[in-house]
């Protein structure tokens, strides 16, 4: 077996309490304890982190790929859903 | 956010043969690009795109670990507990920089195994500035201020990059770089200041390491043979030549801070341009070094290959480790 077989990992730093994690790369480990002790050294070597997440990237379902598919259409024809949709008379408060 | 898994798999099969819808990607991957939008890594892209990317970005993974080199040759070695900290601190960081850019290299679909091979074989460079030799301690004054300088100038514009995972990888590296160029400076300073040889000993390192740090942009652009079109692509934002002058625009008055001078009689300020002139670079030595004739690359690369065989009982130890407590499961490869 060679490094060619250590899976591939996703990163997940959340760098302060309050915050959520947030992507920070990718990195080859045997297991999931090497994965989280390899993202602290290659993540978190200026105390970028409180807390780190990693996820075997064969884990993760993605969308198509795409980005501008019709996936998202829903969304694009419902204005309504912001609040700048709406006409407030001027001096309205607290609305 | 996009997700990165999926990205990692066969990434240009999906869009097949067919041409015509290959022509409508193509006009989406130039208006995205034209938009100053990023390519992410299930974008289409052109073929010639991802191959100067996985080109470019593999060259500078490469530099990056070849480069932990001629510094660790000093951490033994260095003066005080302090300064040898900040060293061993900063090797780990060539090593942090390199795996991040095999990890942006890796979403291109080429894999970090593929890319040692091809390091390992000759069939990729690094940079030719880590084929020349360390011979003392303010050589790595000189690498800190100068050669991660020239590579700070050079790495900014690529945070902009229009490749999404390169761009930002080059935020990440340039940011630590920062600590890797005023620790040099320091180092410097503090030779500079010291006594008749340490000063000496100083300005030895910046005589060696100027011409070949400039060296470091690149062929001039009229010569460069990927400038024009990376450009283009807006993988390069600014060209060799420009950065250059940046770069030495920089460096001279800090040489004067540091007491130290540069090594070219032809440099001067030309008021009518704004920039300092100087000197002819020789470009024979350039290509020379290039072309495997430096004074370090056999050693480079057999260092770099010998650290790769004696490795490989920790990765198959990891592997078996892995495999025994969890059957492997823990995630299949992408």
């Amino acid at each position: 077996m060679t490094n060619t077989d250590w899976p591939l990992w996703e990163v997940f730093v959340r760098s302060r309490r309050g915050l959520s994690h947030t992507h920070a790369g990718s990195l080859h480990a045997p297991d999931a304890e090497f994965a989280l002790r390899n993202a602290r050294d290659l993540y978190t070597r200026r105390g970028e982190g409180v807390s780190i997440w990693v996820v075997p990237a064969a884990a993760i379902t993605a969308s198509s790929p795409d980005e501008k598919d019709p996936f998202f259409e829903p969304a694009a024809d419902k204005p309504y859903r912001h609040p700048t949709f709406y006409e407030i008379p001027e001096g309205v408060k607290h609305l | 956010m996009t997700t990165a898994a999926a990205h990692r798999t066969d990434p240009a099969g999906a869009y097949g043969e067919d041409t015509a819808g290959t022509a409508e990607f193509e006009r989406a991957f130039d208006a995205a690009v034209a938009a100053d939008e990023r390519i992410e890594p299930r974008d289409w892209m052109p073929d010639a795109y991802r191959a100067t990317l996985v080109r470019q970005i593999a060259q500078h993974a490469h530099s990056e670990i070849i480069g932990m080199q001629p510094e660790a040759n000093w951490i033994t070695r260095a003066p005080s507990l302090r300064r040898k900290a900040i060293l061993m601190a900063k090797v780990q960081d060539e090593a942090g920089h390199g795996l991040y850019l095999y990890s942006a290299a890796e979403t291109l679909g080429t894999g970090r195994d593929e890319l040692l091979d091809k390091l390992h074989s000759g069939r990729q460079k690094y940079s030719s500035i880590f084929n020349y030799p360390t011979l003392t301690w303010a050589d790595v004054g000189a690498i800190g201020w100068l050669v991660d300088g020239a590579a700070i100038t050079n790495q900014v514009p690529l945070c902009r990059c229009s490749y999404g995972p390169y761009a930002r990888a080059m935020v990440r590296i340039c940011k630590e770089e920062s600590f890797h160029q005023r620790q040099g400076y320091e180092l410097l300073l503090a030779l500079s200041n010291g006594t008749p040889e340490q000063h000496a000993m100083a300005q030895d390192a910046v005589d060696r390491w100027w011409w070949p740090s400039l060296m470091m942009f690149g062929p001039p652009d009229d010569e460069s043979q990927h400038s024009a079109q990376s450009m283009a692509w807006k993988i390069k934002r600014r060209s060799n030549d420009e950065l250059r002058q940046r770069f030495v625009d920089i460096c001279v008055p800090q040489a004067e801070s540091l007491g130290l001078t540069l090594p070219d009689p032809d440099l001067r300020w030309d008021e009518e341009r704004g920039h300092y002139e100087f000197g002819a670079i020789d470009w024979t030595e350039f290509w020379e070094v290039l072309k495997g004739n430096g004074p370090c690359n056999e050693e480079r690369i057999t260092q770099r290959r010998r650290a790769h065989d004696e490795g490989a009982w920790v990765r198959e130890a990891g592997a078996a480790y892995a495999v025994k407590h969890t059957g492997g499961t823990g995630g299949a490869r992408a």
